[in-house]
Order: structure tokens, then C-alpha cells, then sequence
């Protein structure tokens, strides 16, 4: 049928009016039906006569794709002299106009003044040609490099993943062939017979079905190099280990073993309390979620579980007071919603079981403070939807119970920094969604009357809400991300540790210890480069208060970035409005903790608290709280989840969020703004 | 010329008309290079009588001949419309003459040009066993009447037109138009039915063959393509526009698919006027679509076409179609698809017949070197090896002679010079490291990319002993990098060589000039993209052919352009250096390929004969058989010796672009934009074999050094591996098969093959097994 088609599209002539158009163009006035007909039928043909020759030209110039050189080949062929002059190498820009019952395609041929290409700086030299050599393939395998295709395609994990039955293993059809010829192979003579000993011996091993958990020495020592990095005291390296989890095309085989080592990471130093170990292994899994080559959700039973214990386990680091495990509950929790977004089906319900724990927990009466704040924190991240539905009807509620807190008589410090955080948490998501559905005039009253304790404070957010959403329309071409998505990419950075306690907990990278909105971060251009990432930073700051928007964009870039960086330079020239600020106050190292927009979410602790340095709280215990029974969340002991989509009846609760619509930005951290 | 009825096929081109043996005068030094193109005129034109090579054996019988004065008017609509007039006077004088010599049996016409009489003379006076040096004789009558300035460009089409002069008296047994005008041609299409009944022709005969029984359908049906394309052009011709066009597109669509990039050409042609030119439509006028039926199914067509009184279509039979008639069962659809896709049908049987000396010749004996002299070879190689003295496996596998081998001095190849000779030795210790390759054990892939070659790569070779690569670009440069530590390295100047010690040991080494050394060279000269490039086995000379039609020997001890082999008037597709270096092939869009010597300027044969751009030719491993693959979708084999098509292979659906020798000589496959790969049995003239897979066109293709493994490279970013030794262990070979050519093809691709290896974004345009059996394949990277 397509061959019909295609032959019928043969059939196509030029219209006579075009032979009409181009004499009167060329100031041939009157030139007769009958003649432009016999016109445009020669042209026809002959135009395509010459294009089929022009194929011929691109065949054996091994390409796929038509060039104009080509034509000019196929003209030459026919003797008629090429066009000269400039080509377009590639998309010629046809333009179409009608009018005066006339339909015309016409190529805009601008006209240039020669001055201002002369002025223009000469374009960079093309990069010469160079030869590159790598392993297509060892002995038979194909080595997972980044010079060949990922081994898996995401297409393939995706269907392995989904319908295990249909999906083929790669290789499956080489060790297929080799089940057949194993014992008889051909007589090896002379040299072939110590190359081929080996692997005839491991030839009957191949018959067991493929086991994914071979791993070749080299594939071994690089998880063994990975792992280590990750986890180790050198931020450089980290650094480098996690772009190259997030980049590396080959690390579909490896997968299984990341994700054991995240899931019993978590579950061991939840126990320990070691806060700076889980960051590690959740910045793991953000870079695994970024890896465009991999498909998780065959792991997502190891993974999830691990991800929620960060949100809600009631401790995670030892001096609770003191050190911000608010800030990984912060980062989990994204990364569980990052989670719902791309793996949740109406067959496996993620996203509806994970909001059933988290309301679950957050509702329990007896739940502590921590195990509080990462459910809404968890529940928020999901989007507006969700806040709407849970969170919202509950802020009377909650809100009385901070109010009970802050206000009440004795309490202990660690419960009140709880219920500060709670409060501010639920400010800050909740203000935004108000802000969408509640018609405009913002009274204190009534908020009261509507959020109960919180309503005055929530009323200030919104109309700050509101005029924040303003202030975006009118500079709507700007960089929006960076007042809608106002959230740290890795929040740890903000994590401020008691230096002489904890000295060696956390290194925090020098381009990333800048209290700054990671914007336009994200991978660096080059898989290559790993560390330091080209990054552009642009500052937030709380603004003085003479400006009027009260905002200030900072361009800058990294200390370490190179000023070459293409990337860098380009940015900068498209993006004009960006300003560089100038005030001493907005250096880079400029505080932040005024924020009074709270566009940096992590705020740091009271000074003050610092040096308190109250006892270790009480709750030592390794366990969660005992309330916290919740279907899918791992105790921190490490039990796991069930994932079988039968296990669970889908649950009453959770609707259906569309995440695309209503926070279709929610996934997109630290994505660049271009 | 008594004894031109004699030759059988199209083009004879006699050797070395300088009449001295190509072995005597093998490429020397650079700076002894071949002649330049002006010395060469010179003796050319004086030298033409000089004593001629050894005679040639007299040919097989005469094939037949209607096809061959269908190749002449061919001939000559393409000097025509190259603007060749003087070619074209010249060709049809002659061919006029030649006509009456047929008629008459007499000798020279006195119209005959001097230059021309020369030739006629003493073909007479060699009483018709010796062959002709009718290349100069056809230069020097091109340069007569052309005038100097044109002798250049004179000299190869007048070659072709003497190439295709044989055929015409060849063609003795048929009436010879003595108009050879296309016009001619195309008045055949003059005919008598009224156009509005040629749609009832046609179903009339389709609802018959539909009827028929099923043994006879799938044969019968082979009819439907010839017929419609000539009653198409029939109409066309006889200015029945509208008629053609209904007709077209009411039964275009019962067309195979194969056909499909012909049909679109023909969908264009809707004037009589564009008939005139037209390439594809030219094909079909001039050659018979060739149909193998069987006498059962031939019958009942003609007892059917006589019943119905149906003469259109009888006429077009009789005219335009060749029915090659067996006895037999008739064949299954399956077989009939396995052969049929090319241009101008399938293969006549005929076309088949003649011997191929496929077997390999006789590797000289050499005496493996002492250790020391080793040593002294290994240095000049750069590479220094562990040497393992090792030879009596070696030599006791070329001591025999191999049956099917062609006779030592069959054709005159160069001797064997010393730095040959340890080349060999040096490729002998290498094959003793040699990877024994099999199922179990595949070759590992070494992928050069290109980078940045924005695509523009568009030919690249690899010398044997993989030290060097070269790439051709749409730029027109020639690229040459060393993949070894050793860079690449001129000779000094010649000043500065005057100075250096000859009798110094290391004088080799001397005279190359340390300050030029670089990984990469630049050959500049070309004007147009490079579209083929080959080393010479001997590493000192490289091949580089072009768009601008020129063939260019440059020096790799110089890097500097030696030759500039003017002849293709057309873009130049491919060339090849012969196994044994000094003869090279080429072949281009002016449909012929032709026979280099590096010492002559001008071509020793022009095998003229395929319908489209010849895209691709490879020699056989010994030398004497050329192969070319064609935009007509045939592939064909010519012998070196005397200039015939002893093979035409079809089966192919779309152009070939890749060739292979299997490295026992036994074996071709190639591989077409189709995306298959097709395995032939050279002896046999028999399809044995068929590889799915690919996805898009294959550009390279590659048997392993002991032929075991047979890699191919597609457009569609893989390689894949195939077991060459399964497909081609249990082949039928049994009488009936050999006489009748119907092979049933196991459907067993996806038993066969090895490995797929997909490359990122490289398209592998070529493939070379090193001598230790280490796959390299290369490409250019071309993001999407």
C-alpha cells in the first residue's frame, strides 16, 4: 500500500501557474495557458529526472539524507552548468503566502549588507576531521562504553520490566546458537586451541538461563570504584561517580547490585543515625532516576523503600536538634514523587499506595514531629492536587497542634524545632495552591475562620503568593523556573554541621556550598566532564529593599567553571534580561537566612541553636515510632515492600493526580531553563 | 578480422599495446613512476603495432546475439548524449562496416580511416588467433578525426565504441539494422492496436494467468511486469497520453515491489519526448527482459495468446521479451523471487555456461629468512614481532595446485620484488597468530569512527596489514592516517637524497625525512568527492577515484599525486587495486568497468555490458576475474584475460553496493541497498545463499582470512556476523540443480548469523579482517 502511495505522489506536476509566476518574474509578460501547461509538464519531468539522480548521488555518498550538493552532481551529470555560490547545508526555509487566489512557496532570499559580515567575528573553525577507535565488540560481547549504544535500550527494560515473558534477553540469540554447536565445535589447531579452551568450558554455564548478576572484572571494579566514591569522604570523587551514574550508558547490568547497596545502605545507617551516609545514597538514587538509559522499576521494590525511610523515619541523624535531616526528608520526598510521576501505572498504584502511608502516618495521633513533617513533605511533593485533596481539610487540625506546641508550656526543644518546621512547611505549600483557588481578596478573618491557628500566617503567604505570580507574568519571557520551581536541587548543601563534632560528616563541594539556587545545573554538556560541572548559578537572594521586585537575579558562573564553556556564553547572550548584580550584598557568599520569599526552602537553624547543643533527644531507638505501621514503608530495620500489583487492593483513598497538569514542573528540579 | 566472430561477449580490449609484458615493466620507484599521460600518448600512438602478449585462446562459443546490437545502440545514445559526436561517428562507421563485412564476409571497407586499416590488416594478416590492440587502434582513429586537443577524451569512448563493435558481427545470425539510430528504436513501438484496448490486453491475459493452475501461476506471472512496462511505452510512444496514464495507474499496483524505483521512473515518462534520453526507458528498449519459464508453462501461454487472437501482446513477446525456455517442473513462486529484481530480468542460462578458473594460484615458494635477516625485515616493517620460526605448515598448503586454479601465467602478473617477499613472510608469521574464528569464538570489532566528518566520508580502505587507513571526502580530499605508533613519512627531496650513503644498511630508513612525519596526510587534487580509494598490496601506492571522473595513483612515499588515469567521463564509483598491486579496475556511471595497468594510461579492457552505474568491482583473489556490481541490480563477473562477462548473477532487489570474495576464490557475496546478502557459487553460477537481516543498504561486506566468519556493514548502523562455513557446507550441488540454476534456499538467517553489533550513530561503510583475524570496521558519526 505505502508503495502505491508513494507511486501516486510520483505523479505530481508543477502547476502551470508557478511556469506562469516565474515568466513574470522574469519579465515575460503574457505567456499563454497552453504553453505554461507544456512548461510545467517538461519541468516536471525534468526535475525529477534530476532528483533521482541526485539519490544516486546520495546513495554513493553513503548518506541518508539529500543534500543540495547532490542536485548540483546530478545537474553536472546532465551537463547543465550548478548552482554557485553559497549553499544551505541543510533545512532550506521555504516560506508559503497566498493571496490574490494565488498559493506560493518562495525561498526569502534576504538581502545582507555585506558590512555587516564582514563585522561579524568569523564563525569558529569546524573541527577537523579525526579518527577515534574503540571495541565494537570483544570476542562476540559488545562492551558497555559509552561509545556503543546502551546495551538495554530503555524501550527493552521497560518491556522486560513490564511483560518479562515477551522480553529477549541480550545475546539471548548468540547463546542460543551456541546451545547447538557447544560440543562439536570445529577441531582447533594449533594456537586456537588455548583461546578456545575457556570458553568451551564455560559453555555449559551458558546454558543455565542468562544470570544478571555475572558482572565482568571490569564491570566489578567499577561498581566497586562507583560505590566507594559515593559513599566516600571526597566530594570531588562523588562528584564524579554520580554524573557518571547519571550519564553512563552501561549500566543497565550493574542495576540490580546499585540498588541492593542503596536499599541496605539506608537500612543500616537509618540504625546508625548517620545522616550524611543517606544523603549520599539518595543523591545515588537521584542520579540512577536521571540516567536516561536505565529503567528502574524492576527495582523500585528495593528502591522505594529506602527513599520513604528518608522521608519519614522519626530519626535519622544523631543530634536531631542540630544537624538538618529536614533537608534530605525535603529531597526524598521529591525524589518519591519524581518516582510516582515516571513508574506509577494503574497497575502497580505507587502513587495512590504511597499517599495512603503517607496520610496514614501524618494522620496517627502519636506520630513524632520528624515522621510528620516528611509525610506532608512527602504528600506536597506529589503536587496540588493532592495538597488540595489531603492537606488542606487537615490544616485546621495541624495547625492547632503546632499552635499547641509553640505556645504550649513545657516542651521539649526537639518537638518545637518539629512543629517550626511543620508550620513553615505547610506554609510554603500550601500558599500556592490557596493562592490558585481562593478568589482574590485575602482576609485574615476569614482564612482564620477557614485554617483555623494558621489561617493569619497562611493569609500573608498567599498575598505574597499572589504577587509573586504578578511579578512572573509581567517578566513571563524570564526565566520562569526560577520563581515557580524555588526549591534547592540538593539541599544538603544548606545542611550546616557543628564543625567541630562533626568535621568529616559532609564535604560539601565548593560549587555547591554557595548558598545559591542551582538553576541551570543539572548535567554538565559533556558526559566527559564530570566535576566540576559547567553550572551557572543564578542567586537568589533576598533582595534590599529598595527594589521594587524585590527580586534579584544574579548571573554568574560556577568559581570553577571555565569561561569558555559554550554553553556559558551562549546562555548569557540569549538570556539579556539576567542581571548581574553588583551589591556587595549579593556575593556569592551572601547569607541567605533573610529570605524573607523563602525561595531557598532550607533555612538555617537559629544560630543561636547551634550552640545550645542541647543532649541528644531521648527517641534513640532505632525503629521507627510504633505508630508507624505503615503498608510499604520499610521500618528502618529493612523489611521490604511487596510490589506485586495484586498485592494491594487499590486503595479508596489517593485520587488520581495528574501530575502533568497541575505541577508539571514538580519533576524538573534543577533542570536548565532554556 | 576474421577472427572477431569468434569472440563471445561485448567488450575485447587487447593488452599492453606498447608491446612489452606488464611483468617486465612493474612500477618501479616513485620517482620512476608510471609515464605521464603525455609520454604515454606519444607511445601509444606510434607504438600500436609492436609485437603483441601471448595470443589469446579462442573464446567459448559465441553467445547469442540480439542483445549485443542492443548494446551498440546503447553505445551509441550514450556518446550521443555525452556530446561525443566524433566517438559517435566514428562507432557507427564502424559499426555500418562492420555490418556490411557480416553481410558480405569480405574484408576492409575502404572507407575504413588509416588508423583504423591498421588494426583490420593484420588481424588478417594473424589469420584471426591473434587479438587486437583495438584500444589504440580506436584511440588513434578518435584522435584522427577529433584533432589533438581531444585524444584524451576521445580515447575511451572510442574504446567502448570498439568494445561494443564485436557484438554487432556477433550478431550475424539475426538481421543487423544497418540504421543504428535510437530512433530506430524506438519506431519499434510503431504498432497497430487501438490504445483503448490495451487495458483489456492486460487483464484479459491477467484474469488468465490468475486461472491458471498454481504451478504455472507463479511462472506466468513473471509476464506481468515486461508486458506492462512495454505496453506502457507503447502508449506513451504513440502520444496516448491519457490512455498511459489509466493504464498506469490501474496496474501499477500489481507490480512486485522490486520493481518499485523502476516504476517510479517510468510514472514520470508521460511524453514521447522525454523517451528520447531517458536512461531507464533506454534499458528497456534495448535489451530483452530475459524470463526463464518452463515449456509446460510456455505452452499453455502461446496455445492462450493464439486462442485470443491476442497479437499486442504476442508482438511484445516475440520483440521485447527473451523467453528462456527449460524442460521441467516448472518453478515455485519462491525460487522465481529468489532470481528475479534485476533490470532486464533474470540471468539466461547461456550467460553462465563458460568455466571460471575459481581456484587460487600458487603462492611462490619463499624461503623463510634466518633469524638475522628477520630481524632486518621486522625493522623495516615498524613492527617488531617475537618471531616463531614455523614453516613447513605454511608452505605444504600452497604446494598444491589447486584444480580450478587458473594457469600460473594465465594473465601476466609482476614479479615478486624483495620487499614483497618479506611482506610475505612477515603476513605468513602473522597467519600462524591467526585467530581461529568460528561460532564460538567471534572476532573481536575494532570501530574506527570518524568524527567530524559532517557527512562528507565516502570511501575508505584499510591496508592489508592494517597500518593505515585512508578516507575519501565529499571535499575532495583524500585522508590518509597511520594507526600504527609509526607516522607517516615523505621521502626527502631530491637534493637532499643525492646527499645520503647508498651503500649504508639503513638506507632505507635514510632517506625518509624525519621533519615531515605526521599521523595524518592530506591528498589534495581531486575536484570532486571521493567516492572510491584502495591501497596497492605493496602499501607505496594508494587509489582514489572521483566525481570529477578521474582515477588518481598517488604515491605514499611522496604523498603526492603520480597519475591522473583519464578515461570515465562520469563520476568514477569504485576502484580496486588487483591482489597482486600493477592492475587496477574501475567502474563508473558510464556504465562499463574498466582495466588499469598503473603503467598505462589508458585502459587495457572495458568490460561494457551492465545496463546502470557500475557501483562497485573487486577482483578475484587470483587476479584473472574481475566482479561488478551494478545499478541494474546485477552483479557480473568478467574475465581479466579477454574481456567476458562469464557471469551474471541475479537476484538482487536494488543497486549493489558491496562485493566479496570468498578467500578460497570459490565463493562471491554481495550485498544491495535491498539489505541482503546474497552468496554465489562462482564455479556453478548458482545463488547458494541469502542473509536477512539488515535493514538498510549494506556498504561493506568482508569474508574472515580463512573464511570462516563473513561480516557486513549497513547503513543501519550494524555490523553483523554470519557463519559463512554453515551456509556454505550443505550446499545441493547435485546435477539437477547445477543444469537448471533452481536452488531452493533454506529460510536459515537467523540460524546464520553470528552477532549484531549496533554502533551508536555510525552508519559502517567498510570492513577488513587484520591478518590475525581482528574485525576493524569503520564509519563516519553522523548524529541524527
Amino acid at each position: 500500500m505505502a508503495e502505491e502511495k508513494k507511486l501516486k505522489l510520483s505523479h505530481t506536476l508543477l502547476p502551470a501557474e508557478s511556469m506562469k509566476v516565474m515568466a513574470e518574474a522574469m519579465g515575460i509578460a503574457q505567456v499563454p495557458e497552453e504553453t505554461c501547461q507544456l512548461l510545467a509538464d517538461e519541468v516536471s519531468y525534468r526535475i525529477k529526472e534530476i532528483t533521482q539522480d541526485a539519490l544516486k548521488f546520495m546513495h554513493m555518498g553513503k548518506r541518508r539524507k539529500l543534500t543540495t550538493g547532490d542536485v548540483d552532481y546530478a545537474l553536472k551529470l546532465k551537463n547543465v552548468e550548478p548552482l554557485y555560490g553559497f549553499h544551505a547545508q541543510e533545512f532550506i526555509p521555504f516560506r508559503y503566502a497566498s493571496g490574490g487566489g494565488r498559493e506560493l512557496y518562495f525561498y526569502e532570499e534576504k538581502e545582507v549588507d555585506l558590512s555587516d559580515i564582514i563585522n561579524t567575528p568569523l564563525p569558529r573553525v569546524p573541527l577537523d576531521v579525526c579518527l577515534k577507535a574503540h571495541w565494537l565488540s570483544i570476542e562476540g560481547t559488545q562492551p558497555a562504553i559509552p561509545e556503543n549504544p546502551p546495551p538495554a535500550p530503555k524501550e527493552q527494560q521497560k518491556a522486560e520490566a513490564t511483560e518479562p515473558l515477551k522480553a529477549t534477553k541480550p545475546g539471548q540469540e548468540e547463546n542460543g546458537a551456541l546451545k547447538g554447536k557447544g560440543p562439536n565445535a570445529a577441531t582447533p589447531d594449533g594456537k586456537g586451541k588455548e583461546k578456545k579452551a575457556p570458553l568451551l568450558e564455560g559453555a555449559p554455564l551458558k546454558l543455565k538461563p542468562r544470570s544478571i548478576h555475572e558482572l565482568s572484572v571490569e564491570q566489578q571494579l567499577y561498581y566497586k570504584e562507583i560505590t566507594e566514591a559515593c559513599v566516600g569522604s571526597c566530594e570531588a570523587k562523588r562528584a564524579e561517580a554520580l554524573q557518571s551514574i547519571a550519564t553512563d550508558p552501561g549500566l543497565y547490568q550493574m542495576l540490580p547490585r546499585f540498588s541492593t547497596f542503596i536499599s541496605e545502605g539506608v537500612r543500616v545507617n537509618v540504625v546508625q543515625n548517620n545522616l550524611a551516609l543517606l544523603i549520599y545514597l539518595m543523591r545515588m538514587v537521584k542520579a540512577l532516576m536521571d540516567n536516561p538509559t536505565l529503567y528502574l522499576e524492576k527495582y523500585l521494590h528495593e528502591l522505594i523503600p529506602a527513599v520513604m525511610t528518608c522521608i519519614v523515619s522519626r530519626q535519622l541523624c544523631l543530634r536531631p536538634d542540630v544537624d538538618n535531616h529536614w533537608a534530605l526528608r525535603d529531597f526524598a520526598a521529591r525524589l518519591i514523587a519524581q518516582i510516582c510521576k515516571n513508574f506509577s501505572t494503574t497497575t502497580n498504584n505507587i502513587q495512590s499506595r504511597i499517599t495512603k502511608t503517607f496520610t496514614k502516618s501524618w494522620v496517627d495521633e502519636k506520630t513524632p514531629w520528624t515522621t510528620r513533617y516528611g509525610s506532608i513533605a512527602g504528600l506536597a511533593e506529589l503536587g496540588h492536587d493532592v495538597i488540595k485533596t489531603l492537606i488542606l481539610p487537615r490544616l485546621p487540625a495541624e495547625g492547632e497542634r503546632v499552635r499547641s506546641i509553640m505556645e504550649g508550656p513545657v516542651v521539649s526543644n526537639i518537638d518545637k524545632i518539629g512543629a517550626d518546621h511543620v508550620q513553615s512547611l505547610l506554609l510554603k505549600h500550601c500558599a500556592p495552591v490557596l493562592a490558585k483557588i481562593r478568589p482574590p481578596p485575602d482576609n485574615q478573618d476569614s482564612y482564620k475562620a477557614d485554617y483555623g491557628s494558621l489561617g493569619s500566617l497562611l493569609c500573608t503567604h498567599v498575598v505574597k503568593a499572589r504577587a509573586q505570580a504578578a511579578l512572573q507574568a509581567q517578566q513571563v519571557n524570564r526565566t520562569t523556573l526560577t520563581i515557580t520551581q524555588p526549591r534547592p536541587t540538593l539541599t544538603l548543601s544548606q545542611a550546616p554541621q557543628g564543625p567541630p563534632r562533626t568535621p568529616n560528616i559532609i564535604k560539601v563541594p565548593s560549587s555547591i556550598t554557595l548558598p545559591m539556587q542551582t538553576l541551570v545545573s543539572g548535567r554538565p554538556s559533556t558526559p566527559t566532564q564530570p566535576s566540576p560541572p559547567p553550572t551557572k548559578y543564578i542567586v537568589m537572594s533576598s533582595a534590599s529593599s529598595n527594589s521594587a521586585s524585590q527580586q534579584v537575579i544574579t548571573f554568574s558562573t560556577s568559581p570553577v567553571g571555565t569561561a569558555t564553556s559554550p554553553v556559558t556564553t551562549t546562555v548569557a547572550s540569549l538570556q539579556p534580561v539576567v542581571k548581574l548584580v553588583s551589591t556587595a550584598q549579593t556575593a556569592p557568599s551572601a547569607t541567605v537566612t533573610g529570605n524573607v520569599q523563602k525561595y531557598i526552602v532550607v533555612s538555617l537553624p537559629p544560630p543561636g541553636e547551634g550552640g545550645k547543643g542541647g543532649g541528644p533527644p531521648a527517641q534513640l531507638s532505632p525503629s521507627a515510632p510504633p505508630g508507624l505501621a505503615l503498608p510499604g514503608l520499610a521500618p528502618p530495620a529493612g523489611a521490604t515492600i511487596k510490589q506485586e500489583p495484586g498485592d494491594s487492593p487499590p486503595p479508596p483513598a489517593g485520587p488520581p493526580t495528574p501530575f502533568g497538569k497541575a505541577n508539571g514542573a514538580q519533576g524538573g528540579m534543577a533542570e536548565s531553563p532554556q | 578480422m576474421a577472427a572477431l566472430p569468434e569472440e563471445p561477449a561485448e567488450v575485447v580490449v587487447k593488452p599492453d599495446p606498447e608491446g612489452v609484458a606488464p611483468p617486465q615493466l612493474p612500477p618501479a620507484g616513485p620517482p620512476a613512476a608510471p609515464p605521464t599521460p603525455a609520454d604515454g600518448e606519444a607511445a601509444a600512438g606510434s607504438g600500436g603495432e609492436a609485437a603483441l602478449p601471448k595470443p589469446a585462446p579462442p573464446g567459448p562459443a559465441a553467445s547469442p546475439a540480439p542483445t549485443d546490437r542492443q548494446t551498440l545502440l546503447a553505445v551509441l545514445q550514450f556518446l550521443r548524449r555525452s556530446n561525443l559526436r566524433e566517438s559517435e561517428d566514428i562507432l557507427r562507421r564502424e559499426a555500418r562496416l562492420l555490418g556490411e563485412e557480416v553481410a558480405a564476409a569480405a574484408a576492409l571497407s575502404p572507407s575504413a580511416p588509416g588508423a583504423q586499416g591498421t588494426p583490420g590488416g593484420e588481424a588478417d594478416a594473424s589469420g584471426g588467433e591473434a587479438l587486437l590492440s583495438r584500444v589504440v587502434a580506436a584511440a588513434a582513429a578518435g584522435g584522427a578525426a577529433a584533432g589533438s586537443a581531444a585524444v584524451g577524451a576521445a580515447a575511451a569512448p572510442g574504446g567502448a565504441a570498439v568494445a561494443a563493435g564485436p557484438p554487432v558481427k556477433v550478431g550475424s545470425c539475426v538481421p543487423v539494422e544497418d540504421q543504428p539510430d535510437v530512433s530506430a528504436v524506438l519506431s519499434a513501438y510503431k504498432q497497430q492496436g487501438d490504445p483503448a484496448l490495451y487495458e483489456e490486453y492486460y487483464s484479459g491475459l491477467k484474469h488468465f494467468i490468475e486461472c491458471a493452475l498454481d504451478c504455472h501461476r507463479a511462472e506466468l506471472s513473471q509476464l506481468f511486469y515486461p508486458l506492462f512496462v512495454h505496453m506502457y511505452l507503447e502508449l506513451v510512444y504513440n502520444q496516448h497520453e491519457n490512455e498511459a496514464k489509466s493504464f498506469f495507474e490501474k496496474f501499477h499496483g500489481d507490480q512486485e515491489c522490486y520493481y518499485q524505483d523502476d516504476l517510479r521512473v517510468l510514472s514520470s515518462l508521460t511524453k514521447k519526448e522525454h523517451m528520447k534520453g531517458n536512461e531507464t526507458m533506454l534499458d528497456f528498449r534495448t535489451s530483452k527482459f530475459v524470463l526463464r519459464i518452463s515449456r509446460d508453462s510456455y505452452q499453455l501461454l502461446k496455445r492462450h495468446l493464439q486462442e485470443k487472437q491476442n497479437n499486442q501482446i504476442w508482438n511484445i513477446v516475440q520483440e521485447h521479451l527473451y523467453i528462456d525456455i527449460f524442460d521441467g517442473m516448472p518453478r515455485s513462486k519462491q525460487q522465481i523471487d529468489a532470481m528475479v529484481g534485476s533490470l532486464a530480468g533474470e540471468a539466461k542460462r547461456e550467460a553462465n555456461k563458460a568455466k571460471v578458473f575459481f581456484g587460487l594460484l600458487k603462492e611462490p615458494e619463499i624461503e623463510v629468512p634466518l633469524d638475522d635477516e628477520d630481524e632486518e625485515g621486522e625493522n623495516e616493517e615498524g613492527k617488531p614481532k617475537k618471531k616463531k620460526p614455523k614453516r613447513e605448515s605454511m608452505g605444504s598448503k600452497s604446494k598444491k595446485q589447486d584444480p580450478n586454479a587458473p594457469p600460473q601465467n594465465r594473465i601476466p602478473l609482476p614479479e615478486l620484488k624483495d620487499s614483497d617477499k618479506l611482506d610475505k613472510i612477515m603476513n605468513m608469521k602473522e597467519a600462524t597468530k591467526r585467530v581461529r574464528l568460528g561460532p564460538e569464538c567471534l572476532p573481536s570489532i575494532c570501530f574506527y569512527t570518524f568524527l567530524n566528518a559532517y557527512q562528507g566520508l565516502t570511501a575508505v580502505d584499510v591496508t592489508d596489514d592494517s597500518s593505515m587507513i585512508v578516507g575519501g571526502f565529499a571535499d575532495s580530499t583524500v585522508r590518509v592516517w597511520s594507526v600504527t605508533p609509526k607516522k607517516l613519512r615523505s621521502v626527502k627531496s631530491a637534493a637532499d637524497l643525492s646527499l645520503i650513503d647508498k651503500e649504508s644498511d639503513d638506507v632505507l630508513e635514510r632517506i625518509m625525512d624525519e621533519k615531515t612525519a605526521s599521523e595524518l596526510k592530506i591528498l589534495y587534487g581531486h575536484s570532486g568527492p571521493v567516492y572510491g580509494a584502495s591501497f596497492s598490496p605493496d602499501r607505496n601506492y594508494l587509489l582514489s577515484c572521483s566525481e570529477d571522473g578521474t582515477v588518481r595513483l598517488w604515491s605514499l612515499q611522496t604523498f603526492t599525486c603520480l597519475v591522473g588515469y583519464k578515461g570515465h567521463n562520469y563520476p568514477v564509483w569504485d576502484t580496486q587495486f588487483s591482489p597482486y598491486g600493477y592492475y587496477f579496475v574501475s567502474g563508473g556511471h558510464d556504465r562499463v568497468a574498466r582495466l588499469w595497468a598503473t603503467d598505462h594510461y589508458q585502459p587495457l579492457r572495458i568490460f561494457a555490458g551492465h545496463l546502470a552505474d557500475v557501483t562497485c568491482t573487486r577482483f578475484h583473489p587470483n587476479s584473472n576475474y574481475i566482479a561488478t556490481g551494478s545499478a541494474d541490480r546485477t552483479v557480473r563477473l568478467w574475465d581479466v584475460l579477454n574481456g567476458n562477462c562469464v557471469r551474471i548473477f541475479t537476484g538482487h532487489k536494488g543497486p549493489i553496493h558491496s562485493l566479496a570474495f570468498s578467500p578460497n576464490g570459490r565463493f562471491l557475496a554481495t550485498g544491495a541497498t535491498d539489505g541482503r546478502v546474497l552468496l554465489w557459487d562462482i564455479g556453478h553460477g548458482l545463488m547458494v545463499g541469502e542473509l536477512k537481516g539488515h535493514t538498510d543498504t549494506i556498504c561493506a561486506l568482508r569474508f574472515s582470512r580463512d573464511g570462516e566468519i563473513l561480516a557486513s556493514g549497513s547503513m543501519d548502523n550494524t555490523v553483523r556476523l554470519w557463519d559463512a562455513v554453515k551456509v556454505f557446507e550443505d550446499l545441493e550441488t547435485d546435477d539437477f540443480t547445477t543444469a537448471t540454476g533452481h536452488m531452493n534456499l533454506p529460510e536459515n538467517s537467523q540460524d546464520l548469523v553470528l552477532g549484531t553489533y549496533v554502533t551508536k550513530s555510525t552508519p559502517v561503510i567498510h570492513l577488513h579482517f587484520t591478518r590475525r583475524n581482528l574485525l576493524i570496521a569503520s564509519g563516519a558519526y553522523s548524529p541524527q
